[in-house]
């Protein structure tokens, strides 16, 4: 039994990998469950308004490296995070102004304007990958690890290793300080608290004299600082693939779904659980185990529940079970 | 009787007036027909009448929330007929939907401080006089409003309304579902609105109570006023009592 070399191999495999990843899921849900909030339909455009976040992001990254500019050790992204942030917003904005508004006007219901955003993503689908292709790209520069293995196991003297990577730290660091300006939009502010009276009550708003179109215009600028700030930190931590944003509308409605639509917390809270519940059910635990327990009852096996690629049935049988259970959520949202 | 208000004719205009009002909402069949509902400053007036009279719909047809083929609505003698109900709001007009008048989720505060949206200058005296009508709103102002009981929702939603420092105060069945107790305490509170200098139009389920506190009582059947005059006349007239209150006594 080996209790501290255990805990590291898991932390290493499991805690900080599941930890960046529900983050980023985190940020995804909660632009997911605030568009559902407000403009009251399920955007499954979404995924791929990440991809176009980091993809703008991107090509201001390539432009900074041109032109010599660094922030290192922090990666280049994030000075150019901004930049896709404004741009992104400009593109939400305009797809509403030409195909939101329009639907809204006519009082549309919940399920053609779940259509119109399968379209909007078809289209935004296309436009990433005619701009910078279906393959994958590398702009991650910087520090690659705040501590890595080799360093731990010279620190520690213990067997195993604990790497940190550098994104992952990015990406923890940057959802909490982005989570953190969010609340305190949406509890603090004129604006924020308009918002959430929209969400609860529409008609009431309006006899309070909320203006509805700027309340959905406020939302689409949230929706593109979380999408491409979501999209930038999983690109870093992983790659950019046109496709793996559109693999990622799964898992982040399962999170919002999860947690409560319309529940900015539930969004949260339900990002972590998807992101522990795949890692955790996909890990091969064999290594954890043989150290936890005793000699004797080592395992043979590999002592993995799932194979890696199913982790996405992991998000759909927890949305399953969430619905059937618990339709409105953990933190109680509104009906799906 | 015909639309127009007896008691009217050679005094001055009333603050507001929905003046022969006919229409319904969106393309549908008429529900209002030749209706006259007013109000002067200060005062309390009350629509009752059977269900399905259009109580409720000629109040929202002075609010702006239906569709008039014809009449006119005025107030403080500026014809506001066209306008938005969220116009109206800015015109100092407050109004109390019958259901879904606060935001749950929101705390007490926060449903006062969107009652007073459009205004932007200090907003803290009017949460004052606010918790000063409804004290135990001042106890509870941390909490959710959807986590109240019924009486204090209420509450909630008049003051959310009286945020805006309306000159005009309109109810659509305030005692709705609340207890007696309740009920003659809200009435009690929206006497004490009234004092101030605000006008009360109010549609109440509860005739008898109601046209006791009111100055004006308009009896509305099938969309046309029936019985116009003041709460006690009404009170006292047999037909009205008999057709409408009951008439037991």
């Amino acid at each position: 039994m080996d209790i501290l070399n255990a805990v590291v191999v898991l932390a290493n495999f499991v805690l900080i990998p599941a930890l960046s990843y529900g983050s980023q899921l985190a940020l995804g849900a909660l632009g997911v469950t605030l568009i559902y909030g407000i403009l009251r339909f399920s955007n499954f455009a979404h995924g791929d308004t990440m991809a176009f976040g980091a993809m703008v992001t991107i090509l201001f990254t390539w432009a900074f490296q041109n032109m010599g500019i660094s922030i290192a050790p922090l990666p280049t992204a994030l000075l150019a995070l901004p930049f896709g942030i404004v741009v992104t917003a400009a593109l939400l904005l305009a797809t509403d102004r030409v195909v939101y508004r329009f639907y809204r006007q006519q009082k549309a219901k919940p399920i053609i304007l779940v259509m119109v955003s399968l379209g909007v993503m078809f289209i935004l689908n296309g436009i990433v990958r005619v701009i910078i292709g279906p393959g994958e790209q590398r702009f991650e520069d910087g520090a690659r690890f705040i501590i890595n293995a080799r360093q731990f196991k010279e620190m520690t003297g213990l067997e195993e290793g604990l790497a940190f990577k550098a994104s992952q730290g990015l990406t923890i660091v940057v959802t909490i300080i982005a989570v953190a300006a969010l609340f305190w939009f949406l509890d603090r502010t004129k604006m924020g608290k308009s918002m959430r009276a929209y969400s609860d009550n529409e008609d009431l708003a309006l006899l309070s004299g909320i203006n509805p179109e700027r309340v959905v215009r406020i939302t689409w600028i949230l929706a593109a600082i979380l999408a491409t700030t979501a999209g930038v930190l999983y690109g870093l931590d992983k790659s950019f693939k046109p496709f793996t944003y559109f693999q990622l509308l799964l898992p982040m409605f399962a999170a919002a779904i999860v947690g409560g639509l319309g529940n900015p917390l539930g969004a949260i809270v339900g990002g972590y659980i998807i992101a522990f519940s795949e890692v955790t059910l996909t890990y091969a635990w064999k290594k954890v185990a043989t150290y936890f327990l005793p000699a004797s009852l080592a395992p043979d096996s590999l002592m993995q529940l799932l194979s890696t690629d199913y982790k996405y049935a992991v998000s759909f049988t927890i949305l399953v079970i969430v619905l059937i259970f618990k339709p409105y959520g953990l933190f109680r949202g509104k009906a799906v | 009787m015909s639309g127009a208000d007896p008691q009217m004719a050679g005094k001055p205009e009333p603050f507001l007036i929905g003046e022969a009002m006919t229409g319904g909402y969106g393309r549908g069949a008429d529900i209002l027909h030749d209706c006259t509902i007013a109000v002067d400053k200060g005062q309390i007036a009350v629509i009752v009448g059977p269900n399905g009279a259009g109580k409720s719909t000629a109040m929202k047809a002075v609010f702006g929330m239906v569709d008039l083929r014809l009449g006119a609505v005025r107030l403080d003698g500026q014809d506001i007929t066209a306008l938005t109900p969220q116009a109206r709001v800015a015109m100092g007009m407050g109004f109390v939907p019958q259901t879904h008048n606060i935001f749950t989720s929101m705390t007490v505060e926060e449903n006062l401080e969107m009652g007073a949206f459009l205004r932007q200058d200090d907003i803290r005296g009017t949460m004052e006089q606010v918790y000063e009508l409804f004290p135990i709103l001042k106890d509870k102002r941390r909490q959710a409003a959807g986590e109240l009981s019924g009486g204090q929702r209420q509450q909630v939603a008049v003051g959310r309304a009286l945020m805006t420092r309306p000159s005009l105060l309109m109810l659509d069945e305030p005692t709705a579902g609340v207890s007696p107790i309740v009920m003659d305490e809200l009435f009690d509170r929206i006497i004490e609105v009234a004092r101030t200098g605000i006008s009360i139009l109010m549609v109440e389920q509860n005739a008898r109570q109601a046209l006791e506190i009111a100055d004006k009582g308009y009896v509305l059947v099938q969309g046309s006023n029936a019985h116009t005059g003041s709460g006690k006349a009404l009170l006292a007239d047999p037909q009205v009592r008999k057709s409408f209150l009951g008439g037991t006594e």
